[in-house]
């Protein structure tokens, strides 16, 4: 088994466990404001640093290339509230030009 | 089942489900197979969690690294179903089916019918939770195939479409600037810890920072 193949399994069953015990939980157990704030805060901790890792890095060496033009496209997409397939495609086609001219 | 509940559940599940042709192209730009993408989208069903496994893991990441990052992206779906549990009531092969639609999507809607009675809560959350299940799968296989036929990711921009995916997720959380302080410690840990340690370790110790964020009450 590949590395990815476990990666597949294990987070897909992890998922499900997740959803699953939520259904299965009474609400009272989790009440704590504390917990509840952590657990807003964790997505924007982790995705922010997926921004960071895959528009900065290569191999665990910081570099900056092409990404970071379709990077600057995404954030004015947004800026200007342009909906998810315009930001995505807009980063996309920018990077790509600055590729294709630079390579 | 009235019509304001069905329209905001298909319009909710169409919308999102294309965001289904990025994760499947990033399966592919990551090196998943068509196969390892699509089950992803099949059987993980949270977009996240999915986009976070494929960029650890093709950032050179190991599967555990990937699979931490993935799960602790995972247990607000836990916070959901806590949230539902009472209004849904689900038993035996229900429960099941149930739980694997408990996503962000399915959850914002249910809610979204409080003033219509807990009958248009469940129309809301069924209604989304497959639609967006249906649309995903299907959007995933195409953006999958679509990648497959490109061949050098870069030369179509696919390497710059992963980020800002992520960046797309995360903007609507920046409310104030106590979150957009957050994103940017984040980025900057990850980035500085990026030369030193194993791949995927950098994204993982930024929860480290929302624990220490949150730790102390605000407002």
């Amino acid at each position: 088994m590949t590395e990815i193949w476990w990666a597949v399994i294990g987070t897909s069953v992890i998922a499900f466990l997740l959803k699953y015990i939520g259904h299965s939980v009474p609400e009272k157990y989790l009440t704590n404001p504390r917990a509840l704030r952590i657990n807003t805060l964790i997505p924007i901790a982790l995705l922010s640093a997926l921004v960071a890792v895959q528009s900065f890095t290569e191999k665990s060496v910081l570099v900056i290339d092409q990404r970071i033009v379709g990077l600057g496209v995404a954030v004015i997409a947004l800026a200007l509230k342009a909906p998810f397939p315009v930001v995505v495609l807009g980063s996309a086609l920018a990077s790509a030009a600055t590729f294709n001219f630079l390579n | 089942m009235n019509r304001t509940t069905a329209s905001a559940s298909f319009s909710v599940s169409f919308t999102v489900g294309l965001y289904g042709i990025a994760f499947g192209a990033a399966g592919i730009a990551a090196g998943f197979s068509l196969l390892q993408t699509c089950l992803l989208s099949l059987l993980t069903f949270s977009g996240a969690s999915q986009f976070a496994v494929v960029g650890v893991l093709g950032s050179g990441g190991t599967a555990i690294s990937g699979i931490a990052t993935a799960s602790l992206l995972g247990i607000r779906n836990s916070l959901y179903g806590l949230r539902l549990s009472s209004i849904l009531k689900l038993r035996g092969w229900k429960k099941v089916v149930g739980a694997q639609v408990t996503i962000d999507e399915s959850t914002g809607v249910a809610l979204g019918q409080s003033d219509l009675g807990e009958e248009s809560m469940r129309h809301g959350f069924w209604l989304t939770g497959l639609g967006v299940y249906l649309f995903w799968n299907l959007f995933t296989l195409a953006g999958a195939l679509g990648a497959q036929a490109m061949g050098n990711p870069a030369a179509w921009g696919l390497d710059a479409a992963v980020p800002a995916a992520f960046l797309g997720l995360v903007w609507p959380r920046l409310l104030g600037n106590f979150e957009r302080a957050l994103a940017a410690s984040a980025m900057f840990l990850a980035l500085a810890l990026t030369p030193f340690v194993a791949a995927g370790l950098p994204i993982i110790a930024t929860a480290l920072l929302a624990v220490a964020f949150g730790w102390k009450a605000r407002k």
